[in-house]
Order: C-alpha cells, then sequence, then structure tokens
C-alpha cells in the first residue's frame, strides 16, 4: 500500500510538472494568440475588438504572471477548460473534447492493450518453442516492423486495401457522413468497417516490440531453477509454461509497456491524422494549426493524465501479481 | 594498484570479443551494409542522380512514370523522385546522428553522475529522468515546434534531444549503481583519483557497450520521431529530407492521385534506416546475453 501511495505522489508531482510546462512554454515563446486571432480574422476586427474577444475567453496578458499561473491550475484541475480559439470559435473546450475522447479511447485504448497482450502471447510462445519456425524468423522480421513509421504503414494499409481496392474498405473518418450515429447494427457495422485499418496499423506496428521483449524475458525465466524444479515434480508443458516462467516473464514486460504508452499516443495522433479520424489526436493536430491555445492546453494535459492513469493501473496489476513490489519497503 | 592492472585487459579482451561477434552476427552485418549505404548516398549524393537541385519546381514534366531517366517518376510538381530521395538522405541521417549523440551524451552525464553521486542529487536526478519517461512527449514537441516558429533543423534536433534522453539514463544510471562497488573502482578510490578521472577513464569504459545501445535507441526513437514531425509540417517544408517528402506527398494527395512511389519511397527509407539501427541494437543485445542468441536447429531436441 505504501509503494502505491509513493508512486501517486510522484504522480501528482509528474502532472504539475506537465501543467507547468503547459503554462511556461507559450508564455516564452514568440507569437500570441493576438497575432493568431488576427491572422485568422484577416485584419477586419480592430486591435480593441480583438483585445476584447480573448479577455473574454480568459485572455489576460497584463495580470501578474503568477496569479495566472495559479488561476490556470485552478481551472485546470477543476474542468473550467474556457472556449476555443480555434476553427469552432466560441465552443467550449470541454464540449469538443467531449465528442472526441470516446473515438480515441475506443480505437487506440483497446488496440494497444490487445496489441500488448496478444504480443506477450505469441513471445511467450516463440520462447518456449526455442528454435522452431517461428523463432527463428520472429525476431528479424519484428526488429524491422518495430522500426517502421506508424503513419507510413497506415498510409500502405490505405493504399493496398482502399486505393487499389476502389474502396473496399473506407480509409477516412469514423463513420460514413451522412449516417446517424444510432445502436443500430447498420451503424455499428459501419463504424468498425471505419476502424478496421487505423486498428490494423496500430497492431501490425506496436506488437513487434512486445513480442521481442517477452520472448527475450522468457528465455531468461526459463532458465531458472524453479522451471526446472517444476519439470522434475512432472508438471504439464502448460502449467510451466504459463503458471511457472510467463507469469515471471510477464512482469517487467508490464512495466515496459507503462513506459512505452508515451510513444504509443505518438503514433496514435499520426494515425488518427493519417486516416482523417476524428479522435483527440486529430483535434490536437488542428488545434495545432489553428494556434487554438486553450483546446492545445486541455489535450496536452489529458494526454498526460491517461498516460499516468494507465501507468497506475500497471502499478496496481504489478503489486497485485508481484508479491516482491507489494513487499518493497 | 591490481585493480587497474586487471581492469585495462579485459577491457580490451572484451573489446576486442566484441567486434568478432558483430561479424558473425548475421543481423548486425545487414543492419552495418544498410547504414553504410545510407552513410555514401549522404556523403557523395551527386554520384548517383544527375540532378542538381532536387527541390526546383517543374525541373520536369509532372506526373512521368518511372523510367532510365527518372528511376522512380516525377511527381506533381516535376521533380525527380529518385533525386529527391538521394539528397534528402543527408538531412535525415544528419538528425537521426546528432540527435542521437546528444541525446546519449546527455543521459550518461545525467544517468552515471545520479548514480555516482548518490543521496539527494540522486533522488533529484532519478524524479526528473522519470518524470521525463512518463511525459507523452509527442504532444509536447508538437506544441513546442509550433510554439517555436522558426522550422529550422536546429529546432527539430533540439526538441528530439530534450525528449529522447531519460530512457537511456534510467539505464546507465542502474549499470553504474552496479558498478559503483566493484573492486577496481574501490581501488581507484584509495589511490585517490578524482572523482572526474574515475568517471571519465574507470567507469565509462566498462560500460561501453550499454552506452552503444543507447545511441543505437536514440537514434532510431529520432529517425523515426523527426519523420513523423516533418510529415505533419513541423520541419522546414523548403528543405530535402525524407519527412519533408512524405509531408508534400500528403499534401499533394500522391496516393490518390495515382503517384504511390513519392509516398512509398520516402517511407522506404526511413524504414530502413529506422531497422538498421534496430538490428544493430538487437544485435548487440544478443552479444551481450548469449542467451537470446539464435538456436541451431539440431539442438531442437535437446531443448524444453
Amino acid at each position: 500500500m505504501r509503494y502505491l501511495l509513493r508512486r501517486l505522489g510522484f504522480f501528482v508531482l509528474t502532472l504539475w510538472a506537465a501543467l507547468t510546462l503547459n503554462f511556461f512554454i507559450p508564455r516564452f515563446m514568440p507569437g500570441s494568440p493576438l497575432q493568431a486571432l488576427r491572422d485568422r480574422t484577416h485584419n477586419k476586427l480592430s486591435p480593441q475588438a480583438l483585445q476584447e474577444m480573448l479577455t473574454s475567453f480568459g485572455y489576460k496578458p497584463n495580470e501578474n504572471l503568477f496569479i495566472q499561473y495559479v488561476e490556470y491550475l485552478r481551472d485546470m484541475l477543476t474542468g473550467h477548460w474556457g472556449v476555443s480559439i480555434g476553427t469552432n470559435l466560441g465552443e467550449p473546450v470541454s464540449t469538443i473534447v467531449g465528442q472526441a475522447l470516446p473515438w480515441t479511447l475506443g480505437l487506440v485504448g483497446l488496440t494497444t492493450v490487445f496489441a500488448f497482450l496478444l504480443g506477450s502471447l505469441v513471445g511467450t510462445i516463440a520462447a518456449w518453442r526455442r528454435g522452431g519456425v517461428v523463432d527463428s524468423v520472429l525476431p528479424s522480421v519484428f526488429v524491422v516492423t518495430s522500426a517502421l513509421p506508424y503513419f507510413w504503414v497506415g498510409l500502405l494499409l490505405i493504399l493496398v486495401f482502399s486505393v487499389w481496392t476502389n474502396g473496399a474498405v473506407p480509409a477516412d473518418f469514423n463513420y460514413d457522413i451522412g449516417l446517424q450515429p444510432s445502436l443500430s447494427p447498420v451503424f455499428v457495422g459501419n463504424v468498425l468497417s471505419h476502424a478496421v485499418l487505423p486498428a490494423a496499423t496500430i497492431l501490425i506496428t506496436a506488437i513487434g516490440g512486445w513480442i521481442l521483449t517477452m520472448r527475450n524475458n522468457m528465455i531468461t525465466t526459463l532458465a531458472e531453477d524453479y522451471v526446472r524444479m517444476g519439470r522434475a515434480k512432472g508438471l504439464s508443458n502448460r502449467t510451466i509454461m504459463m503458471n511457472y516462467a510467463a507469469r515471471n516473464a510477464f512482469l517487467p514486460n508490464l512495466s515496459g509497456f507503462a513506459m512505452s504508452l508515451g510513444f504509443v499516443i505518438a503514433g496514435a495522433i499520426l494515425v488518427e491524422y493519417v486516416f482523417n479520424y476524428q479522435g483527440l489526436g486529430y483535434l490536437l493536430y488542428n488545434s495545432v494549426q489553428n494556434t487554438d491555445y486553450p483546446l492545445m492546453q486541455v489535450l496536452f494535459m489529458l494526454f498526460t493524465v491517461a498516460v499516468l492513469v494507465a501507468v497506475f493501473t500497471c502499478d496496481i496489476v504489478i503489486a497485485w501479481l508481484d508479491p516482491r513490489a507489494r513487499a518493497k519497503e | 594498484m591490481t585493480g587497474l592492472l586487471v581492469a585495462a585487459p579485459t577491457v580490451r579482451r572484451a573489446r576486442a570479443r566484441m567486434w568478432t561477434a558483430v561479424r558473425r552476427s548475421p543481423k548486425a552485418a545487414v543492419g552495418l551494409a544498410i547504414f553504410g549505404v545510407f552513410c555514401v548516398l549522404a556523403a557523395v549524393p551527386q554520384l548517383f542522380t544527375s540532378v542538381r537541385d532536387p527541390l526546383a519546381c517543374c525541373a520536369f514534366d509532372p506526373r512521368l512514370p518511372p523510367s532510365t531517366d527518372h528511376l522512380l517518376g516525377t511527381t506533381q510538381l516535376g521533380q525527380d523522385i529518385w533525386a529527391q530521395l538521394v539528397y534528402g538522405t543527408r538531412q535525415s541521417l544528419v538528425i537521426a546522428l546528432v540527435a542521437g549523440l546528444f541525446a546519449t551524451v546527455l543521459s550518461v552525464l545525467i544517468g552515471v553522475s545520479a548514480a555516482y553521486l548518490g543521496g539527494v542529487a540522486d533522488d533529484i536526478l532519478t524524479m526528473i529522468t522519470n518524470i521525463f519517461l512518463i511525459l507523452p512527449t509527442f504532444p509536447l514537441i508538437i506544441i513546442f515546434a509550433t510554439y517555436a516558429g522558426s522550422r529550422s533543423l536546429v529546432v527539430v534536433v533540439v526538441v528530439l534531444v530534450v525528449t529522447g534522453w531519460s530512457y537511456g539514463a534510467n539505464q546507465l544510471r542502474a549499470q553504474a549503481l552496479s558498478l559503483r562497488n566493484r573492486e577496481f573502482l574501490e581501488s581507484a578510490r584509495v589511490r585517490g583519483e578524482r572523482r572526474s578521472y574515475i568517471i571519465v577513464f574507470e567507469v565509462l569504459p566498462t560500460m561501453t557497450s550499454l552506452i552503444v545501445a543507447n545511441f543505437l535507441g536514440a537514434a532510431l526513437y529520432s529517425v523515426l520521431t523527426a519523420a513523423g514531425l516533418q510529415f505533419l509540417g513541423l520541419g522546414d517544408p523548403e528543405s530535402d529530407s525524407w519527412g519533408t517528402m512524405l509531408y508534400w506527398a500528403q499534401n499533394q494527395q500522391a496516393l490518390q492521385t495515382g503517384l504511390p512511389l513519392w509516398s512509398i519511397a520516402p517511407g522506404v527509407c526511413v524504414g530502413l534506416l529506422g531497422a538498421s539501427f534496430a538490428l544493430l541494437n538487437y544485435a548487440f543485445d544478443e552479444i551481450g546475453n548469449p542467451a537470446l542468441r539464435p538456436v541451431r536447429r539440431r539442438r531442437r531436441a535437446v531443448g524444453p
């Protein structure tokens, strides 16, 4: 329990660091929302009108920096996220984010977890059948696939399965434009067909790393004495493989999974961009293009929170699986 | 004294063994070969194409199919794709190597000093490392690159270094910690050597293989991330690199308008360069940990 509390403290600190970076980077860099807004309105509005508009949106450049900082922290944490100053001028950020969030969670979240579990399973089997066909081909293949850029694999899949087949599999948006969102089979099927290519992209590029680390961990574990003892006791291969070796080899893989989530988010942003998939990553790209500061800040905070929550979940699972982690201190 | 006398030859012998192993590993050989080819392309691009200004618009007819004159055809804007690819090698390679190098230097500095200093300094450095490790850096990079305004090479490299060092620092700290109480370091301390001398001449040489592995990892990260940034248009769109080619190809709808080579070719190059770093890295892993090496098929009967 103390272990988890300590981790929680660390996460609060990390969140604070992220929020602070997020506050200070824009304010110490060239370029300002005022300029961005002036460009977007093509100088049609007077500077005063623009200034007033921004003030009403919560932009106060003349106030004391420290007070701004405290207010910013409070607003971020209490969900007072302001309104967008991008293409959806004036729309509350929370509404925009709320519309995009389920798509990203569904596509990226599910695919990533699935890729991780599948990768661990394949790695376990590869290491168990050491020297078999799978094991001799696998490492080289996955070393190469894990070095491919996410977005480019997406482009390749679009080319092969959508362009060359005259659009047999849809290659952009979340569902066909014109369909009404509902729970009908037609709509659900449509959503799934639109998710096939982006999900395949994430799966192909993400799975390699997890197969390799799981395989390497397994090989180390299989050489342990307790595995030999399991064999001597005459336990079935399946029991030794899953309960003796894989269970132990899985632990470092799980912490590796937690550590690589930042990288997964990077890939997800690019994948959503390539497939015009209207999730958080796509939103971030758009907010950057439109210098939509309030939206950008909230999105970055949400990405950080997502990673922290996922890592904390991994910590809990590790503490549950591994008595040594529970006993630490 | 004995510590030094014993340590030096073992380090040298370990290095010699490492080279033999690198030469014997097919993965390392393939990785090195790919890397070598790209180095040659980057050093003397003019030997491989007759085009001198690959970015000049409308130098040729647009949308030509591949032919002997234009190996990969031409773009929507009448540029030779092969020439762009050849000339683009330099920037992509330089970004990978420079960003990888600086990130490694930073991780060595922070990781090793954290382990060696111990106490409060270690706590603070480890905490900073962990925070950077966990922060989702890519969104941060996008935001940073946008605010930085000027889309220059320097910005891209700085961003990659700032976000790419933490993983290595974490690993190096762990290894340096395990070395801390070895006898040869103890004897150096008793001899009254300065701390800086001990770190540079005693600790670092024994960590060479991990440092090399970290450099390869950081270079791989830089290749992929730089390509992603440039693809989103956050690099310098007027320069020639693989990522920028991908950006223009996407911008001109290359896939949908029947010019797939425009986007496939630079992606293959990014993948190949990345794969060369990844293969070298994995080969190093196998050398460091003999258990991971490929097993010969005939041993299968004896295996688990």
